[in-house]
This record gives structure tokens, sequence and C-alpha cells, in this order.
């Protein structure tokens, strides 16, 4: 080993040993400066090959270029762990307490009636029912007359009906007691095969904790031919199953009467009681069962259809009627129907539901 | 109606038990609602009788009695009722009866220092009654240790059904046996109809009102002793609520109820001449039955005397002529009223009834001779006296309805297939009269063929509800059973599902489910509010004439009261923090309009560890929602404008509305005006608005469902302009006119600044705007901007504004 070549080992050694002892990125930079600037060390080195034959350059070179070399990869390789460092102490300098709260926004909600008739669409429009609407400020000749109950018949005076003043030459006007009067104005603007639904707000003069003067009903109706009870007790559990959810709903059917359907046929769901609670689901004739009203139904009366200009010899069908609030309340457990109407928060955004709980088929109606 | 199993069995020949009858009753459309029996509370309380009685030693009131319950050792009891006594025979509670009247346990004491155990009951004590003077004293031939109940026949379930206005036949106890019997439930009994041998001419009665009363049949009692009902009648018609009054009052409750077949009892004492049916005349009144006066009009049948009204025809008798203790001469009414009239006049009169509730249902009109024999007998038989021949002045409705049935519509209407002979025997059963051939299979050339059967139904007097073939389709069809329908699918619509919801219900729906992600919670408040409400909002157009509460009586012009009263009553309850909204209709004359409207109240954000106080809502807050809703509804929200004249139900400067066009406004919104809150009970700043969704135009279908777009190759570029303009130009103008100044390159244009202050005169402000200015196929030139900044600049000056420097 020559002279010359000691000297680079050593000066090699030493500057390694500087620039890991180096402690700041300006002490780095200063020894950079020293090694590689104009007049750094390296740098004159590096001049000294010029001049060289190319023989003496194939023996002194390599050293020089080598020096070169791992001064700079130290170099680099220190920089990187001092610039890491810093940031490292910078970011530790910004610490804070996660643990402190977060606003995350105000939390709205959707009311139970809003999203039971949403689901109650959903789950009809899998059978091919549209949606229809109708005035909740009726005229007595579609709440009463064309439903086959006429101003005498006994039947009036199961509505507590609201009534507005008389008013000369006008139609006497009403609450809507029922969602029937859509079936009316349906049929009389809508050629049949119809498959509706119609939901909305009806009224009756009834106050207490299971009756309040406004609440909402899904009204449904088909007009087709060829349409037998047997398609209404079928369409009836279907629609419960997959409103509840449940595959054991049992329908308890018995005879009844509606002015504006023959035969008239009230539904009963089995319910089952669980821990003091009316749970629907199961039969209701098993000990600790029982049965719960839910729809009124029938097929429609011929003389409704007349009265809506269709041939009831050609035309047959099905009507049926339930309360939508009875409906989310044996489905998600309210027990005072008065809460529906109160707007306290606590209630709604309890028993309300998210903006994103979109009924669907692929998801399941229910949130 | 309520009845009891006994006398359902007077009727029913059958061995069925109750749960059996029950289910049937069910069955067949007779809702059961309520089956209780007397006795299963009496159960512990047996007929005892009073061996000894002495005195008590430590008190004079009180008796020692040793009882005989009948196990063979008497026990010893303290009593003390004043009529206890040796020999007496009562009714005894025994260690453990609960007393039906105070739900008290009976067990060992002592009273005053004397053993005592058990009770010997009174009447009230075990709620038969009133009775409280003493402890119930029984016959001599009351047999000790037996339940009492039992032998007081009161071991007898009382079953309430719910009749549907339809079926009056039901409304009698014989008319449910019948039901039962068709059902299979046994056989109906035969009734037997006396003869009734009437001596001297009948009572002078007549009908002038051949609408309203086409038939008045009577007939006299003469020399009648009124009292106390038999055993028997009594207590079935307390077994059933109905108070025992006198033999005369109760026989005729007694048949209405067994048989569905009102009467009415006059004393023939307090009676002026003879009795007629006529129209009411303006300006009569009558003091009926329940103590009140009612004034009658022409459109009112009445029964009456020459002097004075006696009776509101078939709704309810007068107070004044009905039978008394002391009546000794009678006139039995047996009539028919048209159901019509008496629904009229009831509903005119508010007054229910049982008559009413059968005669406007429509009673048997083939059963008043009958009815009227029936109630003879029962007078003469109980009260004793001489009965005359039957008065039969004018006739009732006896329209004998036929329909014509297929047997084969069964299975076309109900969806089951049920066998001739079966329908048949169902209908014959209920008492229809089946007469001409069932379907039966002909030859033609060799060939069968189906020849339908038509059926010539005859239906009965009782039923004037059945009168058409449907019907009749009803009747055999609750009798079989509906669990017998085959449940059937109803047959796909064919095709791929299509939207069913109308275009407004998406867009409701897509506006709800909007507010409640932006954190307001859906409430669903009364359609109707009350007069000064509506007031306070511009008055409502529709006011109730029968109002359940003066607080629900108009129905609402706006949705703000109904928010405003939630947010009352959420403020009251330590919210801190409300967003309400409700998705509703509005009433007026030209129709119903679907309406948003919301209330923002207390604080929008609470005061917090990064921005300190809590904040309030303002105007803008309301702004923000009813653009983020209308842009939810399908609003074209960038190009409604702002206005001002929000309604006074808000502050009149920090409030706006935004429209389509000057006219047609799609919402307003702003902060409330202050005395509109307080008359709610709100302090604080309030917030609100109100969407009117029927405003916004549907959407337009053409070819794609999305215009077409590419997203611009060259990047926008942005600049800002300063403006001062005076105060009383509105922001909106000047963003409007700088938008305007080249519509093709301008794109965009946002107002981030408003300044008041040093530097600006008096007078006027300082608005910063960005805008974005979108190269088309090359960038712009130097020279393109300048001039494009020099357009922006020369519109703004049209609103009076210069560039600030």
């Amino acid at each position: 080993m020559t002279n010359d070549m000691s000297e680079i080992a050593n000066l090699k050694a030493g500057l390694i040993a500087d620039i890991e002892a180096a402690d700041t990125l300006e002490a780095l930079e200063a020894l950079r400066v020293g090694a590689m600037g104009k007049s750094g060390v390296i740098t004159g080195l590096l001049k000294t090959l010029g001049p060289m034959s190319p023989e003496e350059r194939m023996e002194k070179g390599p050293p020089i270029q080598d020096l070169r070399e791992s001064v700079t990869a130290a170099l680099a390789e220190k920089k990187g762990a001092l610039e890491q460092a810093a940031l490292d102490a910078k970011l530790a300098s910004e610490k804070v307490d996660m643990t402190l709260p977060a606003d995350h926004g105000a939390q709205g909600s959707v009311h139970p009636v809003s999203q039971v008739m949403d689901e109650l669409a959903e789950i009809f429009a899998d059978l091919g029912f549209s949606v229809a609407t109708g005035p909740e400020i009726e005229d007595d000749w579609h709440n009463f007359t064309a439903l086959n109950i006429p101003e005498t018949h006994p039947a009036r005076a199961m509505h507590d009906t609201f009534y507005f003043p008389d008013e000369e030459g006008q139609k006497k006007m009403l609450l809507r007691t029922h969602t029937s009067p859509v079936q009316i104005r349906t049929m009389m603007t809508q050629e049949p095969p119809i498959r509706i639904i119609a939901p909305g707000r009806v009224y009756r003069s009834d106050s207490d904790a299971t009756h309040t003067p406004m609440f909402h009903q899904i009204e449904g109706l088909v007009i087709d031919k060829g349409i037998t009870l047997g398609h209404l007790k079928w369409t009836l559990e279907t629609f419960l199953k997959a409103f509840f959810e449940r595959e054991d709903i049992i329908l308890r059917l018995r005879p009844s009467y509606f002015p504006f359907t023959e035969p008239s046929v009230e539904v009963d769901v089995g319910y089952t009681l669980t821990n003091g609670q009316r749970v629907i689901g199961g039969d209701g004739d098993a000990p600790g069962g029982g049965w719960l009203e839910v729809l009124g139904s029938g097929m429609v009366n011929r003389r409704v259809i007349e009265a809506c200009g269709l041939d009831p010899d050609e035309w047959q069908g099905f009507a049926f009627g339930t309360g939508v609030d009875r409906l989310a309340m044996l489905k998600y457990g309210m027990n005072d129907l008065r809460a529906f109407f109160d707007g306290d928060l606590r209630w709604l955004k309890h028993y309300g539901f998210s903006a994103l709980d979109v009924p669907t088929l692929s998801g399941g109606v229910g949130a | 109606m309520k009845f009891t199993l006994s006398w359902l069995k007077t009727h029913l020949n059958t061995d069925a038990d109750l749960s059996t009858i029950l289910k049937t009753l069910n069955a067949i459309g007779l809702e059961v609602e309520g089956v209780e029996n007397p006795a299963e509370k009496l159960g512990a309380f047996k007929i005892a009788k009073v061996l000894t009685a002495e005195r008590h030693p430590q008190a004079d009131k009180l008796q020692v009695l040793s009882v005989d319950h009948g196990d063979g050792t008497p026990l010893q009891v303290v009593c003390g009722a004043p009529n206890a006594r040796a020999g007496l025979i009562g009714v005894f509670g025994v260690e453990g009866a609960v007393v039906p009247v105070n739900g008290m346990v009976l067990k060992k004491t002592a009273i005053r220092g004397v053993e005592s155990n058990g009770m010997m009951c009174s009447f009230r004590e075990l709620e038969l009654g009133e009775d409280h003077d003493g402890i119930i004293e029984l016959s001599d031939d009351a047999p000790v240790g037996q339940v009492y109940a039992d032998w007081a026949g009161m071991n007898d379930p009382v079953i309430d059904v719910s009749i549907t206005p339809n079926r009056q036949d039901c409304m009698g106890v014989r008319g449910i046996a019948r039901d039962l019997a068709a059902a299979g439930l046994g056989t109906l009994n035969a009734i037997i109809v006396p003869d009734i041998t009437g001596v001297g001419p009948g009572p002078d009665v007549r009908t002038d009102d051949s609408d309203g009363c086409p038939a008045f049949f009577a007939r006299s009692v003469k020399g009648v002793t009124n009292g106390q009902s038999p055993e028997w009648m009594a207590r079935r018609l307390k077994a059933i609520g109905q108070k025992p009054i006198s033999t005369l009052v109760d026989i005729t409750n007694y048949i209405m109820i067994d048989l569905g077949r009102p009467l009415h009892v006059y004393d023939m004492a307090t009676l002026k001449g003879g009795l007629v049916a006529r129209k009411g005349k303006a300006g009569e009144e009558v003091l009926a039955l329940n103590g009140k006066t009612y004034a009658i009009d022409e459109t009112m049948t009445v029964i009456a005397d020459d002097e004075a009204v006696h009776d509101i025809g078939g709704i309810m008798g007068g107070e004044h002529s009905g039978a008394q203790a002391g009546t000794t001469d009678v006139l039995i009414e047996c009539a028919y009223f048209t159901p019509e009239r008496i629904a009229v006049t009831g509903q005119k009169l508010a007054l229910t009834s049982d008559a009413r509730g059968r005669f406007e249902r429509g009673v048997d009109p083939a059963f008043l001779d009958d009815g009227l024999s029936i109630a003879t007998f029962l007078v003469t038989s109980l009260c004793g006296g001489t009965a005359s021949e039957a008065t039969r002045a004018g006739s009732p409705p006896s329209e004998q309805k036929v329909i014509a049935y297929a047997p084969a519509r069964c299975l076309s209407l109900a969806g089951v297939d049920v066998a001739a002979e079966t329908q048949k025997r169902i209908l014959e059963s209920l008492g229809f009269g089946v007469s001409g051939e069932a379907s039966r299979v002909e030859y033609e050339d060799g060939m069968p063929v189906t020849v339908p059967g038509v059926w010539s139904i005859t239906v009965p007097t009782w039923r004037r509800d059945v009168d058409g073939w449907p019907d009749i389709v009803e009747e055999v069809v609750r009798i079989v059973g509906l669990g017998e329908v085959p449940s059937t699918p109803l047959p796909r619509v064919p095709g791929v599902a299509r939207p069913t919801a109308t275009p407004e219900q998406l867009v409701e729906r897509r506006v709800r489910r909007t507010a409640a992600a932006r954190g307001l919670a859906e409430a669903v408040n009364w359609s109707f509010i009350s007069e000064k409400e509506a007031a306070a909002v511009g008055g409502g157009e529709w006011t109730l004439a029968n109002p359940i509460s003066e607080e629900l009586k108009v129905m609402r012009p706006s949705l703000l009261p109904g928010l405003l009263s939630a947010t009352k009553r959420n403020v009251d309850r330590s919210a801190t923090s409300v967003r309400l909204f409700e998705l509703g209709r509005r009433y007026f004359r030209q129709g119903e309009r679907a309406t948003v409207g919301f209330v923002l109240a207390g604080e929008k954000s609470q005061r917090n560890w990064q921005s300190g106080k809590a904040q309030p809502f303002d105007a803008f807050d309301a702004k923000g929602e009813v653009v983020a809703l209308l842009a939810a509804a399908g609003a074209p929200v960038a190009n409604l404008q702002n206005f001002g004249e929000a309604s006074n139900a808000y502050h009149p400067g920090q409030s706006g509305t935004l429209r389509l066009g000057p006219k047609v406004v799609l919402a307003e919104y702003g902060v409330l005006h202050p005395s509109l809150a307080k008359a709610f009970g709100l302090t604080g700043t309030v917030v609100a608005g109100e969407i009117f969704l029927d405003a916004i135009p549907g959407k337009r279908k053409s070819g794609f469902m999305r215009a077409p777009y590419a997203p611009p190759s060259l990047q926008a570029v942005k600049r800002d302009f300063a403006f001062l303009v005076p105060e009383t130009v509105e922001a909106d103008a000047l963003v409007r006119a700088v938008k305007g100044a080249d519509k093709k390159a301008i794109v965009d244009a946002r107002l981030f600044d408003v300044f008041v202050g040093p530097g600006v005169d008096e007078g006027f402000k300082s608005l910063a705007i960005e805008v974005t200015l979108q190269p088309g196929e090359k960038s712009f030139s130097q020279e393109e901007l300048e001039a494009i900044s020099a357009a922006v600049v020369k519109a703004a000056q049209k609103l009076g504004a210069s560039l600030r420097g």
C-alpha cells in the first residue's frame, strides 16, 4: 500500500466518523462543503486526477472515486436520519389529546310513519301495486255515498266524521274518514286492471291512548278479471309476512261488514306474549297467544264498481285498509299512539330512522 | 249485544261447550268482544245457616254467630249486620275468599277479642246490588253448603258480541242461535207463538204517517198488576247489565233482547183519546224516559194522543205515559218504523237507544203480529189482566225479495268451491228459501255439457241486508268458514318491475331523507290548528264545523304553527337545540299543497372546547336548509332569484323568498318574527322556512337521463374583483351582473367577502367576488382576459359599483 493510499483511507475513515458524529443538518452541511464543496478535500483530490497519465489514473483514481462515493452515501444517509429525527421531534411536539370530543354534526331522523309508508310502498311495488293519492278534504259523495254508505246508513255512525260548514249550492265537505275515497277516484280515472295502494292521513273525532283525531291509513285496491277472495287472502298473508319479516305470520279471517265490500273480511293476526309484550307471529290460539285485529278488507261491492262507471259483471276485485301507525306500533313496539304526533325529539331520536335506512327489497324492508 | 249462555240455549239445542261457541261466533262474523262468568269470583261464597246469635261481650252492635256452612263443623263468626239472627239462611264467605267489592281476602281474625272465621255477606259486598242494610236473606229452602252462585243460577257465562250494522237479526238472542245452528252447533228450537183470544175491540190506534210508521199494531190489557219481574227474567236482564224496573217494562226489554223486537207499553190512564203515529210538529216537545226534553220537528215520527206527544217513534218513550207501579190498564205498541226515518231522527236528536239501534237497521216486518202476541201473553201471564183484540193500523212492508243465484258464484267470487248441496243446506238453515235447479250435465250430440244451475233464493223477512247474489256468497262463505278459502297467489304483472311511486312521492322521499341527513328530525303534527294560530300565519281557509277542540279547529295554512308548538314542548323539556321538520299538506280553497316546513331554534352548536361559546342559528342557516332541500327536490337552484317579501311570519329585514321568475315562489325562509315566536312562548332567535314542493317544476324526460357533458380539457382560471357599491345594492344583483358579463367564459361567480369600515366610504360597502373563467378550445390570451375583466367591471358599473383600487 502506498503512502497516498493510506492517506486516502485515513481521510475516508475520518470523514465518515465526522459525518456519523454530526448532530445537526447544519453541521452535516458544513462537513459536506468541507469535503465536496468547491474547495473541499475530495474535490481537491479529484482535481489531481486530471493531469495524470492514464496509467497513473488507473492506479490512483479508484481509491479517490471510492472515497467520493462512500462520503456521498454517508452524507445522504446521515441527512435522511437527521431529517427523520427532526420530523419525529416536530410531530412529537404536535401531539394533542385525541380523547377530546369531535363534533359529528346533528343527528336527524325519519318519522316511523314515513318509514313504514316507505316499507309498504316497497313491498307492494314488488306485487305490482302503484301508489295513488287523493285529497284529505273530501266531499261526502266520495267518502260515503260512492262507497255504498247512504246518508241514513247506520255505518255513517261508525265514523266520527269531521265536517265543514254547509255552503249554499256546494257539496258537503268533510275530512276523509278513511283512505277509501282514493279507490273511487282511481276507478273513475283509470282503466282496469288496477292495482294501487293509497297511503295518507285520515281523520276521526276520537281521542284516547289508542285513538287520535288524525292518523294514517293505507288502502289497497285490485280490480281485474277473475279476482277472488283467495287472492285477497294470499296478498294479505304475503304482505304481512314481508312487513313483519317473519314466516310464522298466521291470519284469522272473520266475516264482517263494510258497506263498500261484499263479502267483507276482518283480518286478525296471531301474536305471542313475550315478556308481557304482544309480539306479532305465531298461532293466536296457542296458549299465551291471541289475535290482534289489523285489517279490514273484502271483495269490492258491485255497487261501488258500478258507481265508478265500470261494469261489475266484467270487473271484480278486492280492497283492504289498515292503520299505518298501528302497523308501526306492532312492528317497532311503541305503545302510545299519541307520542307519534308530539314531536318529542327524544322519542323521534329513539324510534326514528336514519336517512340512509331506505327500505329496499334486497336489503330487507325493516330497519 | 250481551246474552248469557243459558239464554242462548233456550233457542239453541246444543252440546257445544263455551269455547266452541265462542270460536264459532267469531268464525261466522259475530265478533266476541268479551266473555265473563260472574260465578267465577263467587266460588268461595256458600249458602250457610245461622245456628245461634249472641251479643258480642265487648260491643253492643256486634253479634257472635255460629254458622253452619255445610261441612258439619259450625264456625264462629263476628257479625255487625242488624238482621243477623238464629235461623237466617244467607251467603257466607269462607276463609280465603276474596270479597268482590273491595278485593279483601277473608282470613281468621279476632274482632274486639273474639275469634271470627269468614263473613256473612250483603248484596253489595258481592257486587250483586246496592243493598247494604244487612246480610243477604235467602228462602228457607236454600240448600246449606251449596255454592250460592250455582244455586242462584249465576253460573252462567255472559257473552258480549259486536253486531255489525247489517245484522239486525242478530240483535236478538234468537238470531244468534239461528246463525250458530246453521254453523252446525246444534238445532234451533221452534218458537211457539201463543194464540191470544182477545176480549173486546182493540185499542184506538192509527197511523197518519205511512212513510215513517207504515204499521202500528196494538192490544190493550186491562186489569194488570205491575210488580217485580219473576226471578228468571230479572236474573237474565241483570246478567247482561239491564236494570230490572217493573214487570211491564222488563217484558218489553226482554222481548227486544230475546227476539230483537222493540215494543212499548203505555199506561192507558195517562192517554187522552186514541194514539196516532204522525209526523211531528215544529214546537212540540217530549220529555223522554232518560229525563231529557227533546224538540220535535216535522221530519220526525211521533206517537201522540189528542193532547200530547208520548213517544219519539221507535227511539224512546215518554216519561209521563210509561208503565208505572200503579198502572192497571196498558196499551202494548208493536210498530214498524222506517229505518231511514229513525236514522235521521236519531242523528238529529243525538239520541241513541236499544230500540233505535234495531229499528234503524230494520226489524223483521213479518214479526209484528207474533211479537205482539208474545208480549201480550207475557203480560197476561205475569201481570194478569184481560187482553183485547189486536188493532192493526197500516201494514208493514211485505215485499218478498227473491234473488237469482248460481251456486258457481261462490267459487268465482270467494274462490272456494262449496258443493251445491252444502250451500243449499246452509242457506236453508239460515231461513232462506232455495228452489230451482243445481247445475247438471246434459249430453249434446253425445258430448257432456255442464248447464250451470240457477237458484231462486227467497230472502227471509228478517234479513233486510241481503239484496244481491254477493250477499248469498257471503252467507255461504261465512258459515263454511273463511279458513276454507284457499290462499291464491295474485298473478304477477308481466314484465320487469316498474316504478310505482308517483313523481310527487319521489320528490317527497328525497327531501325527507335529505333533511334527516342534514340533522333535522321529522315530526308529524296535526293538520288542524287553533284559530289564533292560523290567524298568526295569515289565516286558514277551512274551519271545521265540529272540531274535537278549539285547539284543533282550522286546517293549517302553514306548517309553522305545528312545528313551533312542538318546538315549545321540546324547549319545555329542556332541549337546548331543536331542529324539526315536517312534510305534509297545507289546506286552501284552491287545493292541498305539499309543503316542507322546518324550524331551527336554540343552539346551532353547543359551547365547546374548540370554538368556545354556543352559537345561535341565523337567517343564513335557514337559507342554507332551503337551498339544500330545494336542490334535493330537483329545483334549478342556480337559476332561482332571491326576493324579500317573505310573509309577515318572518323578521322583515332578515327573511326572503326564492323564486323561479318573479311570480313562482318556491320557498320562504328567515328569522321568525319575534312577535310570532313570542306567541308560541319561544325566546331567542328562531329561524324557519317552508318549501312549496308543488311549485317546483317536474323533471322533463328527454332522450337521455342526463344532459351530455365532457369535462373541459383546459384548466379553469380564477380572477378576484373587489367592488365598492352603494349599501342599498343587493349582493345577489351584483353577482348576477358579473355572471352575465360574459355568458360564455364566466361559468361561476361567488361572493366571498363583504366589508364595511375603514377605507370604505360612508354609504358604501365593499363586495369581493371570485369569478371562474373556463377556456374552451384554447387558453385565454392576455387580451381576452383583459376584455373579460373590462366587461365584468362595466356590468358592475351599471349598478353603481366601482372597482376597488
